[in-house]
């Protein structure tokens, strides 16, 4: 089965636009958060679809996802104790309600 | 190393020797400020005193004690120091007020030691820019005085301080703001062709001459005279800019007060003098019109505003407004003799100026108010305070045997040389106001100092202690000084004045 | 003239000495000491002006014929304006400063002696001698200024100590407020004074009086060679708003109308104050002011001259009127005081100059010399009179002839010489004013002449009141008892002067003419009985009509008051003048020009400052609701960004 390179950027393409409608439209911390994994799973695959097609005989592209995974679990860490923080202070997960960061 | 470099160096040690003192050794750090000031002003002393010899010998150089090393290379930007009798003046004032004015924080009891490193920031400033010859290390020192400003009226200053802090700085900020560009301008527009620019004064003087001479462009004088003139004149308190001085002067502890309106008044004075009216003398002398008719308003205005004040700070602040205005008024007049009367004018009102801030400061340590309605018949209470306020105010409304009528008088026969009706007519309004300022003077002591007690509380206060006892006669000494002798200060000054006056042939 | 030169300084240091060792140490003294110290030390310096007075005017050395030159003891360069106005301190020896220093330190040793007992155990006793100390410098320097300058110096000097001296009671507000009141009014015409001097000066390019008072074929040099001759402005000739000017200066301190109003008030302070200053010297500043530049008035700008004889004429009469009706003995005094300077105003204004048309000159500084005598023992028996019965007001007084001998005769003495009678010294030199007025100017010897029928009046009414009159009602507060020694020998030897000067005169042993003149060369003189029998009569006049209302205590007065009430009431309220002055100050000034330009300082240009603020803070207020906290709000900005530079990139 060969599928044409193109199918893939427009998968990752369609994934990363989900991701940042996500991230601004939805209300919810923990959405926000899954549409940050959409976005940085979108790069992912570009990342891997990139090595496979142009430099099969590298490896950094893979490497790379790779990375891209570890920091989005730890990124996943951090924001998912910031969001348990949030609840405990606000006993809701609502972006809307948390604007102290201003001025 | 040059004896000049030492008005910087010397505040610069005592920094920091009082950094590495505990801040609770109060006595010890009011101990090392006393030496510390002693110092400078045997240094300003022994600096006078040699310049008057050197004088006698070099009659030709206009600066002497000169001494240059390069600052930064890319601008050609120089320290470079050097005075003339004008600066001398204004060092050895400068020392004065720094001395008294350590004398009279003797009181202050609350961080004592951020106070007085603060101030010593604030002196670093003054020497600086009374020593320098470089424009640019000039503005530098410039702004090294104006910040420490914020932090001693904010920290330690009384009433609304905040506001008046604020208001203060970002006036004298914009001020800055205005000579910076002057500066600058100055500096492009006078680079010789082919040569290399230079913010040394002399050396830019001579370029502006060399171009004039040369018939080149000196419309940028026009454009630079009068920022680079706002600028300093925001300083010198003159109208419409004056409005920091009675807040700010209100607000600021005595000390600062004193050294403030005493001394930091006097920059903008110099600035105008050394820098706009020196470096710019075609521009200076279209322009003064303008400038005569401001200072001249401020003359009157600030009498009159003074006349209906019930604050014993803001009547001072206003007669300051009045004094400065004088100052600027004299240096528009463009000829020898009243330009020595400026100069006159500088060191006399910093005297006395800086002698009604101290005694204000210790009245109101005293009495816990500066609002005259609240005041009377103090002269019986604290007596020696009393007299030394008498003395002040007599010296600010021009008796003669004290300094503010000598340099009143010099003032006005310098500007009345200038025969058409314009400058006549502002310099009998310049006049009248010594009038005015005797009503504003006799209506503090007559209703503070004079009449029955008025606040029975009053009765129980204290005279003056030694350390406020020898700010108040080291400061009269210094006015009657020169009141009763002022020919030495006024021919050291003149000496001065001759190589600037010369560039102006303005109604003569 | 060395032995001159090299006495003449202590004139001026010893009494600044005394000023600054009795102001500095005077507290750690005690009063007896520091008066005594500086009535020896003023002591020493009557001596030594004495001394120097009377070898300038009768050691022949410094006569050349029968002209008196003007000689220069010591010139001290004080200040350079320029190339040719220097300021110097120095001391200037003419027949008009050697009258004055005379005049001065008599006046000013009796004022030291009589101050002893007078001021006795008063709070302050050496804060007064430390200003009487510097008032003495200061009119000693006044009178022997070299230039215009010098004269100006001492002139605000004398202010100050004038100031000094009414405030003296400082715990008193009608002390502080006369006090206040005299510096302002004498200050705002010393600064017509200071203009007429800069005009002066600019144009003639000099300070000097003996420049600027050098005369050759009737002009004065200095002028001459000046623009000044042809300068006008708006109309008037520059020389004549000059010298205007000046007289305005010296219409201050010598309390001429309309700026007269100081001086009765200045009788708040100490009497020894007011006999000193208020009534002998520092008033009659002006007169000498105008006697010192009077070749310049007479020949560059006579008709100044004519104003300021009509403005003396106008003064004296006014001052006259307003002394009938007062009751407070000094305030009567004060206004004698006002009317006879005025009438040396008016010998200068009518004088000319040289020989006998000179003769008003010789008249002012005679009447000057025979004025600060008997005006000064005036004061000083008022003073003791003061201090026999504690009050100022007539009415607590009355009767006391028996009780003040002393007193009495001496204030007789000097009531007869000040209404002009013969043989006291006051009849000939008014006599002379007359005289020289009824040969220039009919109509102010008609006002003159009725002035010196005026003044025998009130001068009697105030005698009669206190001496005779019958006692008050209420009693006096305590026995009144004569005054000690210290204060009844300047009586004396006040009157004494006053005698035998007078007499002197009459028996031709010394001729004032011979002395002082208007171009210092001596001329004959002789009585003109023409003009001195009237006078005399308008003086008895005077006498009788007072000695008709107030020898007894009658309803007379009363009576007499009721025939004129209008003018009385406005005479005893000295024609609100005052009041005038006041609304002047408070009304116009204060309210009319200072509040309002304080308020325009604290709304208009402050509120523009706070405007500025105001308008920089709202803009960032507003601004910073940009940055909301919402972490989408970013995202979605962020994301137009790129979206907008994509899209911008691609256009290009």
């Amino acid at each position: 089965m060969n599928i044409p390179v193109e199918s893939y950027f427009i998968l990752s393409t369609l994934l990363f636009f989900i991701g940042v409608y996500g991230f601004v439209a939805r209300k919810n911390l923990i959405s926000i958060l899954m549409s940050v994994e959409l976005i940085l799973n979108a790069a992912n695959i570009n990342f891997v679809v990139a090595n496979r097609f142009l430099f099969p005989e590298y490896l950094e592209g893979h490497i790379y996802s790779l990375f891209v995974i570890a920091i989005a679990a730890a990124e996943t860490a951090v924001a998912i104790s910031i969001i348990i923080n949030v609840y405990r202070q606000k006993k809701n997960i609502d972006a809307k309600s948390i604007n102290e960061l201003k001025y | 190393m040059n004896i000049l470099s030492l008005f910087v160096i010397i505040p610069l040690v005592m920094m920091a020797v009082i950094f590495c003192v505990n801040g609770e050794k109060k006595s010890l750090i009011r101990t090392i400020m006393s030496i510390g000031g002693f110092a400078l002003l045997c240094t300003s002393t022994y600096l006078t005193i040699q310049f008057l010899e050197l004088r006698q010998i070099d009659t030709t150089s206009e600066f002497l004690f000169t001494e240059s090393a390069m600052w930064y290379e890319r601008f050609n930007i120089h320290y470079s120091v050097g005075v003339d009798g004008i600066s001398v003046a204004m060092l050895l004032l400068s020392s004065i007020v720094v001395i008294t004015g350590v004398f009279v924080s003797y009181a202050m009891e609350e961080k004592v030691k951020e106070y007085f490193l603060w101030f010593l920031m604030l002196s670093i400033g003054v020497y600086g820019f009374f020593i320098s010859l470089d424009l640019f290390t000039m503005f530098l020192f410039y702004e090294v005085a104006l910040i420490p400003m914020y932090l001693l009226i904010g920290l330690w200053g009384s009433g609304k301080k905040e506001y008046s802090a604020m208001k203060l700085t970002l006036m004298l900020m914009g001020g800055s703001a205005f000579l910076m560009v002057g500066i600058f301008g100055i500096y492009y527009n006078s680079i010789p062709e082919g040569g290399e620019g230079t913010f040394n004064i002399q050396e830019i003087a001579a370029n502006v001459q060399a171009l004039k001479a040369n018939g080149g462009d000196i419309s940028w004088e026009y454009i630079f005279f009068p920022l680079t003139f706002v600028g300093f004149g925001v300083l010198g308190a003159m109208f419409p800019f004056h409005t920091w001085s009675p807040d700010g002067h209100a607000s600021a502890p005595t000390a600062v007060s004193m050294l403030h309106a005493g001394v930091l008044m006097k920059l903008g004075g110099y600035g105008c003098f050394r820098v706009a009216m020196y470096l710019m003398p075609d521009a200076a002398q279209d322009l003064a019109w303008i400038f005569i008719i401001l200072t001249g308003i401020s003359v009157v205005y600030g009498a009159f505003s003074a006349c209906v004040q019930t604050d014993l700070k803001y009547i001072n602040a206003y007669s300051s407004v009045s004094h400065c205005g004088l100052v600027l008024f004299a240096l528009l007049m463009m000829n020898k003799t009243a330009m020595t009367g400026a100069i006159l004018q500088m060191v006399s009102h910093g005297l006395m100026t800086a002698l009604f801030f101290a005694l204000i400061g210790m009245i109101y340590g005293r009495t816990h108010t500066r609002d005259i309605r609240e005041m009377g018949g103090l002269m019986k209470i604290m007596p020696i305070l009393c007299v030394c306020y008498v003395i002040a105010g007599l010296a600010s409304l021009g008796l003669p045997g004290l300094s503010g009528f000598v340099a009143e008088m010099t003032i006005f026969v310098g500007a009345f040389e200038h025969t058409d009706f314009f400058h006549r007519t502002f310099v009998i309004l310049g006049c009248s106001s010594i009038v005015i300022t005797a009503v504003y003077i006799l209506r503090v002591v007559g209703k503070i100092l004079m009449g029955p007690v008025q606040d029975k509380h009053h009765e129980t206060l204290t005279d003056a202690v030694w350390y406020e006892k020898v700010a108040a006669f080291g400061l009269i000494a210094a006015i009657a000084a020169i009141g009763m002798a002022p020919l030495w200060l006024s021919n050291m000054i003149g000496g001065g004045i001759e190589n600037i006056a010369k560039l102006f042939t303005y109604g003569l | 003239m060395e032995q001159l030169a090299s006495l003449a300084p202590y004139v001026l240091i010893l009494p600044l000495c005394m000023f600054l060792i009795l102001g500095l140490f005077g507290k750690k003294m005690c009063p007896k000491v520091s008066g005594l110290l500086g009535t020896t030390v003023f002591g020493v310096v009557s001596v030594i002006c004495y001394y120097i007075a009377l070898k300038y005017f009768f050691s022949g050395e410094y006569q050349i014929g029968e002209t008196y030159q003007q000689v220069t003891l010591f010139n001290m360069e004080w200040l350079r304006m320029n190339e040719d106005l220097v300021i110097s301190i120095g001391f200037l020896l003419d027949p008009l400063s050697a009258i004055m220093l005379i005049v001065i330190s008599t006046v000013s040793l009796m004022v030291h002696i009589y101050s002893m007992g007078y001021m006795h155990g008063e709070g302050g006793f050496q804060r007064f001698y430390a200003i009487l100390s510097l008032f003495s410098f200061a009119m000693l320097g006044l009178v022997v200024a070299t230039n215009i300058f010098q004269m100006y110096i001492f002139w605000e000097l004398v202010g100050v100590s004038s100031f000094l001296l009414i405030s003296f009671y400082y715990f008193k507000h009608s002390a502080v407020r006369a006090a206040k009141k005299a510096f302002i009014v004498t200050r705002f015409a010393d600064m017509f004074f200071l203009i007429g001097i800069l005009i002066l000066s600019y144009y003639t390019r000099t300070f000097d009086f003996d420049k600027l008072t050098f005369i050759t074929d009737g002009h004065v040099d200095a002028i001459v060679n000046s623009d000044l001759r042809t300068m006008t402005f708006l109309g008037f000739p520059v020389i004549s708003i000059a010298m205007f000017l000046i007289f305005l200066g010296g219409a201050g301190k010598s309390a001429m109308f309309p700026l007269h109003i100081w001086l009765p008030d200045a009788m708040e302070g100490p009497t020894p104050a007011s006999a000193l200053i208020h009534a002998a010297t520092m008033v009659v500043a002006g007169v000498y002011l105008v006697a010192r530049l009077f070749p310049i008035y007479t020949f560059e700008a006579p008709h100044v001259l004519e104003i300021i004889s009509y403005i003396g004429a106008f003064t004296s009469i006014f001052a006259a009127i307003i002394a009938c009706a007062q009751t407070d003995i000094k305030r009567v005094l004060a206004f004698s005081t006002i009317s006879q300077i005025a009438y040396m105003m008016v010998a200068l204004g009518v004088s000319g100059y040289g020989g006998v048309n000179g003769l008003g000159y010789t008249a002012s500084m005679w009447h000057l010399f025979t004025h600060a005598m008997f005006k000064a023992l005036l004061f000083m028996a008022a003073g003791a009179i003061i201090h026999a019965v504690h009050s100022n007001e007539m009415d607590a007084m009355g009767n006391l002839r028996k009780k003040l001998p002393i007193t009495h005769i001496t204030f007789l003495i000097a009531c007869l010489a000040i209404a002009g009678i013969p043989p006291f010294s006051g009849f000939f030199s008014k006599d002379e004013i007359l005289v020289a007025a009824f040969e220039t100017n009919k109509w102010v010897f008609a006002v003159e002449y009725f002035v010196a029928g005026l003044t025998a009046f009130y001068m009697f009414r105030l005698y009669y009141r206190i001496f005779w009159f019958g006692e008050p009602e209420e009693g006096y507060e305590h026995e009144p008892h004569e005054a000690p020694l210290n204060m009844t020998f300047p009586l004396m030897f006040l009157a004494a002067v006053t005698v035998i000067t007078g007499i002197s005169w009459a028996f031709g042993k010394v001729s004032f003419t011979e002395l002082i003149s208007s171009d210092f060369t001596s001329y004959e003189i002789h009585t003109h009985w023409n003009i001195a029998l009237p006078s005399i009569g308008a003086g008895v006049i005077g006498i009788l009509i007072a000695t008709f209302l107030y020898l007894e205590k009658t309803g007379r007065p009363n009576k007499a008051v009721s025939y004129i009430k209008k003018p009385y009431l406005w005479a005893y309220n000295k024609f609100y003048i005052d009041e005038i002055y006041l609304f002047v100050t408070n009304n116009i000034i204060f309210q009319r020009i200072c509040q309002p330009i304080a308020w325009f300082d604290r709304h208009i240009i402050d509120g523009f400052m706070n405007l500025l603020s105001w308008v920089t803070n709202k803009t960032s207020q507003e601004t910073k609701e940009i940055q909301s906290g919402y972490v989408q709000q970013y995202a979605w900005v962020f994301i137009m960004g790129v979206i907008t530079i994509v899209l911008l990139s691609i256009n290009l």
